[in-house]
């Protein structure tokens, strides 16, 4: 590897962190990946030059291959609504996870390539133990995080939807697993392709397996895993390519990928343990306790009329909001109230939507001043002093079994205290349960009203109901 | 060349690095940086480029083609998710506190 090179990895490298240490305040964010993107650039422009780098037919595939990924990344980026956001990320993070993988096969098949068997060589003979092993568990990893991600991207964008695919699965999956890693020892000490390839394939299948699984509402935190694993893989590839920029910015990726798992993990009172081994999305719905009180149901107008004359409201988005893309009307509702003296607020809990932050962005999107956006540990107190919760779209994050019903799967969950309001008005879109699949028993409360309709709709016709009783 | 224990020393601070700069990220960034960290490893994309540029096989011509494309999948699209997601907070920035 050429100086030039070295050098530019170190400048990427310290663009990177550089990049994500303003990432993570709102006022520098924007600049922070503008500082990471020119690490990356200038980092791929020098390799593009390394004299290390061979064959004119290599550099036409090369030429061709970022043609083809960056123009369907760039193009599908651009156009992607902001509400499908959390799927793509999951797509982008599987292609990086795929790439790393891909490293390793090229690295190992090319190892398998120049064994002598005469000399009972091995790959790891070859290649060293130390790279031999990092370039195995970097493709163990990376595989999984490659197809894992494509089956969470297929979930949350609705073109696949299944769960356990057989009885007994799980089990099945820990024999996979060991499976896996019996291959990869055995690619290890491989004299020849035919190890590479079945350990491959394994590799692949347990993503697939793994993930199929798992339940929509604990996807955000299998999409942040993955990303870690994704970084992870990067950094033992890096190892294996002695690429110093691979290895820094995989493992910083690797360590705030894990930590930020954990965070979303404790927020959803899941571990990952529990996220891969038991999914929430498999329990029965527990509706037979409920059932004694009944569901009411209420027209816009009338809620239109406790809104103006409340002294506060507290609006709890979920993903129906993202879904139904009502922000802009619920901010332009919002402000209305505002000017008939009404304090509105927004109440966030960590994991609405699909990703935590999912419905910042779509606030921030529709022009929501960040000051009026809550926390759940900010405002759980201040529903008790609240005249109306307004619910749109959010279900399993408002459902009080998590705090009442040891038996639900919900049970331990931090949850908006939304039942604790003097008025609460849930706009739905049909009677279904939430994510979980639990039957959410705020619906039934005596102090809580459902507005049937899609969630921009409803909105629509609140902002209509509010201007004609004003007038 | 990077070897045996200088490649833990970096493992173990860029492990440190990583987790120091989310331990105060608000949740509101949570989204954003979790694309921003996704389009940091990005960065396979010029391993990918190593691994291809050093192909002597057909086979590895093949494979080494996937990990380009895939790695600029990851890079370009990570980048252009995360400035789409960042510059809507740039907007509101003047109606914050």
């Amino acid at each position: 590897m050429g100086s030039l090179t070295n050098l530019s990895y170190f400048a990427a490298a310290a663009l990177f962190i550089l990049g994500l240490k303003q990432m993570s305040k709102p006022l520098t964010a924007r600049r922070g990946i503008v500082w990471a993107g020119a690490g990356m650039v200038v980092a791929t422009l020098v390799t593009f030059f390394d004299p290390n780098l061979h064959g004119f037919f290599n550099y036409i595939l090369m030429i061709v291959a970022i043609g083809i990924g960056g123009y369907y990344a760039w193009s599908t980026g651009r156009t992607v609504a902001m509400t499908d956001m959390p799927q793509m990320i999951a797509l982008y993070n599987g292609m990086g996870g795929g790439a790393a993988a891909a490293i390793a096969a090229v690295e190992l098949f090319h190892a398998s390539g120049e064994l002598n068997p005469e000399y009972g060589q091995d790959v790891a003979n070859l290649l060293g133990n130390d790279v031999a092993l990092l370039a195995i568990m970097g493709a163990f990893i990376g595989c999984v995080a490659f197809t894992g991600s494509l089956v969470a991207w297929a979930k949350l964008d609705g073109r696949y939807n299944g769960s356990s695919l057989f009885p007994g699965q799980q089990k099945f999956n820990i024999a996979l697993f060991a499976l896996t890693a019996f291959l990869g020892m055995a690619v290890f000490n491989a004299e020849s392709a035919m190890p590479i390839i079945l350990f491959f394939a394994a590799a692949l299948t347990l993503g697939l397996f793994i993930t199929i699984p798992v339940g929509g509402a604990d996807m955000p935190v299998v999409i942040s895993l993955f990303n870690a694993f994704t970084g992870l893989a990067v950094a033992f590839e890096g190892y294996v390519l002695n690429n110093a920029a691979m290895i820094i910015a995989g493992t910083v990726v690797g360590s705030a990928g894990t930590l930020l798992t954990h965070l979303m993990a404790k927020a959803m009172n899941r571990s990952v343990k529990n996220v891969f081994f038991s999914g929430v999305g498999s329990a029965q719905s527990q509706g037979s306790a409920m059932t004694d009180k009944e569901m009411k149901s209420v027209t816009p107008n009338d809620v239109a009329a406790n809104l103006m004359f409340a002294g506060q409201v507290i609006i709890v988005p979920g993903y129906g909001m993202a879904v139904a893309q009502a922000q802009h009307k619920i901010w332009e509702l919002a402000q209305l109230l505002e000017k008939e003296d009404v304090t509105v607020k927004f109440a966030i809990h960590p994991v609405a939507g699909r990703m935590p932050g999912h419905m910042n962005v779509l606030l921030a999107e529709a022009g929501v001043p960040y000051d009026k956006i809550f926390d759940m540990d900010e405002i759980n107190a201040d529903f008790a002093n609240t005249d109306v919760a307004l619910v749109i779209g959010a279900n399993d994050v408002v459902n009080p079994v998590a705090r009442t019903d040891k038996n639900s799967p919900l049970y331990g969950m931090p949850i908006l205290n939304v039942d604790q309001a003097r008025n609460v008005y849930v706009i739905k879109r049909g009677k279904g349960t939430g994510f979980s699949g639990v039957e959410n028993q705020l619906f039934y409360e005596d102090n809580t009203s459902l507005v049937y309709g899609d969630g921009a709709k409803v909105a629509a016709e609140l902002i209509q109901a509010v201007k004609e009783q004003k007038a | 060349m990077i070897e045996g224990y200088t490649a833990l020393y970096i493992f173990m601070l860029a492990g440190f690095t990583g987790y120091e700069v989310i331990s105060r990220v608000p949740v509101i960034l949570h989204t954003p940086l979790m694309s921003g960290s996704n389009f940091v490893h990005g960065i396979v994309l010029v391993g990918a480029m190593v691994a291809l540029g050093g192909a002597n096989s057909f086979t590895e011509q093949v494979i080494g083609f996937f990990a380009v494309l895939l790695g600029a999948g990851n890079a370009v699209g990570g980048y252009v998710v995360t400035e789409r997601m960042l510059d809507m907070f740039k907007s509101s920035k003047g109606a914050a506190k």
